[in-house]
């Protein structure tokens, strides 16, 4: 100790400082390491920019292009063309009919389908898994949930197309069409059933065990329990569960594009779930996925307008559900 | 309610002493405890049967295209008959997506996990980014297809035609779609695996002398790198599955023309499609005929993108059990 002192005194006497920041390698690498990792968090802000620009720029040269249309789109039209293009009984971009309220209506109709089956289904697997499975139970179901999680959605639109709805929708109602939007919303509903399941768990998982302890030391039923104590407590989190799973299933494309039966983009306004219909993003897809001659400027701009709308909307459920989940964090 | 105030009135006295007698002799059990977990159970019961239906159905149809044609089917491009039809061009667009998203969505997801959990300073900018993340992994798969259509697309088909979607839409501009759609769920389960990691671990290094890069490179990535592989592999999942997006960049649905090599690097520059894509077209096609191919395709998908989710739970759970052991 002694001997050794004085040396370490003499090194950092020097310049205390210098010796304590290391070598001016390290210094440099730890500087640029920084600046790398910042720069990817950053992407995930370009990306941000770059959705939001695409989305807007093109949404209200669509509308503009609606107020003062081209030659071309008035000769393909017909007729009319205008704002009140938006407002109609069918959406037909190559008609240049643009009614957004087929596609809400059928987007609205789709969403509460699924979760008419994902909202009970997903909140009692999460009740069992969080209130009654032994580990033994959920070491087995956990993995199988996530494997139905796993399931590209792709999958689900056709197991809607040729399973669903003809073994069930067309078999129980029979005026049913071979597509429409109950085997799109129900096939929706599966896809969703994970994500309401896992949201819902981790809810149920947060309420402190003293209060579930407090009860049955009252002398409450586990029933009891679960319904007076941990459903309530757990209330903010089921909240956001039924939010985040309701934007996931408005966003769901791939099975309604296969089940609904939207062919060719065009669908009429229908509130009857047992119709062939369209949802917003139904719609996007398959306008994207048009031949030349069936694509005019004015329906491929649609594709933009419809895209805003989406977005505005699932990012507004985002941001109510982000709060919801902020106040059980909060609570607990 | 006064807890003196006396619960029971004479007159139901007997009533209640059978009924408590009753309890007591059943051992407290409760019909409706009963009946209350049973439907509980059965809504588990019913993912379950779901699941197995789907497994069932799509196997079953699919079985016949495996017995009979399973080199036909994995060597042929997409073709107008139902039983010469094959994969291959789904199966190389997909081997090329999900290379785009490993070299390109995992080290920026990573990195920028790394950033916001060790380096971020907790100002306003980090707030924005970190709902920015968790908003951008609620955006619909469909509208990351607009940002590919109207950016990647843009940059990288020039001058064709302004509306024509079905030209100039490259395998690079279906990576980069989807690598940007796998982003935000890298960073986030990132994210937690990095906050999961013990200070004391860091403090320890620190203490010995280390720099900041230094402890995250030698402590604190490697006790995250489960938690991050497996956040990462079901990401790679999850894009590998998707259809929507590429739709919108356009992807091919329908035929691609004659095969051309399997890893060549010039594909990047030609129009490509993907498994979801050649699944999506086959679904669309009436009639029967179609059904058996569509669903060995779909076998072959689930196997790809089952085997990466069961890897990534496999993981998981074997971590989970090591930590808590």
């Amino acid at each position: 100790m002694t001997a050794s002192a004085p040396a370490a005194r003499g090194r950092l006497g020097e310049d205390p400082g210098r010796a304590l920041e290391g070598s001016s390698r390290r210094r440099i690498r730890e500087r640029v390491v920084h600046l790398i990792v910042q720069a990817a968090a950053l992407v995930s802000v370009v990306i941000t920019v770059g959705i939001v620009a695409s989305l807007v720029f093109r949404a209200v040269e669509f509308v503009l292009n609606l107020m003062n249309p081209s030659e071309a789109d008035l000769a393909e039209a017909g007729g009319e063309v205008g704002l009140g293009s938006l407002w109609g009984d069918q959406w037909a971009p190559r008609f240049l009919e643009f009614d957004v309220k087929t596609l809400l209506v059928g987007s609205i109709v789709v969403t509460i389908v699924a979760m008419a089956v994902a909202g009970p289904v997903g909140l009692g697997a999460a009740i069992y898994m969080s209130e009654y499975a032994n580990e033994r139970v959920r070491k087995v179901v956990k993995p199988i949930v996530e494997v139905l999680a796993g399931i590209p959605s792709v999958v689900l639109g056709f197991f809607a197309l040729r399973w669903i709805s003809p073994n069930l929708v067309q078999r129980l109602f029979s005026e049913a069409e071979n597509q429409s939007l109950l085997a799109a919303g129900l096939g929706v509903g599966l896809l969703t059933i994970p994500l309401m399941a896992s949201v819902s768990e981790d809810a149920l998982r947060a309420v402190p065990r003293s209060l579930r302890e407090a009860s049955a030391g009252l002398g409450a039923r586990k029933r009891t329990t679960t319904l007076t104590v941990v459903l309530p407590a757990a209330v903010s989190g089921l909240v956001a569960a039924i939010i985040v799973a309701t934007s996931r299933a408005i966003g769901e494309t791939m099975v309604v594009f296969l089940a609904a039966g939207a062919s060719g983009n065009s669908a009429q306004f229908t509130l009857n779930p047992l119709h062939r219909g369209s949802t917003m993003t139904a719609a996007m897809a398959s306008q994207a996925s048009g031949t030349d001659g069936t694509i005019t400027e004015l329906g491929f701009g649609s594709l933009f307008f419809v895209g805003f709308v989406l977005f505005v909307i699932t990012l507004g459920l985002n941001l109510i559900a982000d709060r919801f989940v902020r106040r059980v964090r909060q609570a607990y | 309610m006064s807890v003196i105030q006396p619960v029971v009135r004479d007159t139901d006295r007997d009533r209640v002493a059978e009924k408590v007698r009753a309890a007591v002799e059943t051992g407290g059990r409760d019909r409706n405890e009963g009946l209350f977990k049973a439907a509980l159970l059965s809504t588990l019961a019913f993912a379950l049967l779901v699941l197995a239906v789907l497994l069932f159905d799509i196997i079953t149809d699919a079985w016949p295209v495996f017995a009979e044609r399973l080199g036909i089917l994995m060597a042929n491009p997409t073709r107008s008959r139902a039983d010469e039809t094959g994969i291959f061009q789904g199966l190389r667009g997909t081997f090329w997506i999900g290379i785009f998203v490993i070299l390109l969505t995992f080290p920026i997801g990573i990195a920028a996990a790394i950033y916001l959990e060790e380096y971020a300073p907790d100002n306003r900018l980090t707030r924005l980014i970190n709902i920015n993340i968790r908003n951008l992994a609620g955006v619909p798969s469909v509208v990351y297809g607009i940002l590919g259509l109207t950016i990647f697309v843009g940059l990288l088909k020039g001058v064709y035609g302004d509306y024509a979607i079905s030209r100039g839409n490259t395998t690079t501009a279906g990576g980069l779609t989807l690598a940007a759609l796998a982003l935000p769920v890298v960073i986030i389960t990132s994210a937690e695996a990095i906050r999961a990691v013990p200070s004391s671990l860091r403090e320890a290094a620190y203490g010995v002398g280390a720099t900041k890069w230094e402890v995250i490179k030698s402590h604190v990535l490697p006790y995250a790198a489960p938690g991050i592989l497996t956040g990462t592999l079901l990401s790679l999942a999850r894009a590998l599955g998707e259809a929507a997006p590429l739709i919108l960049v356009g992807a091919v649905q329908g035929r691609l023309g004659p095969n051309t090599g399997f890893f060549g690097l010039e594909q990047m520059g030609e129009k490509f499609t993907a498994m979801p894509i050649v699944i999506t077209d086959l679904a669309s096609q009436p009639g029967p005929d179609w059904i058996p191919v569509t669903s060995a395709a779909i076998v072959v998908l689930l196997l790809v993108v089952l085997s990466f989710n069961a890897a990534a739970v496999f993981l998981r759970n074997r971590f989970e059990a090591k930590r808590e052991g």
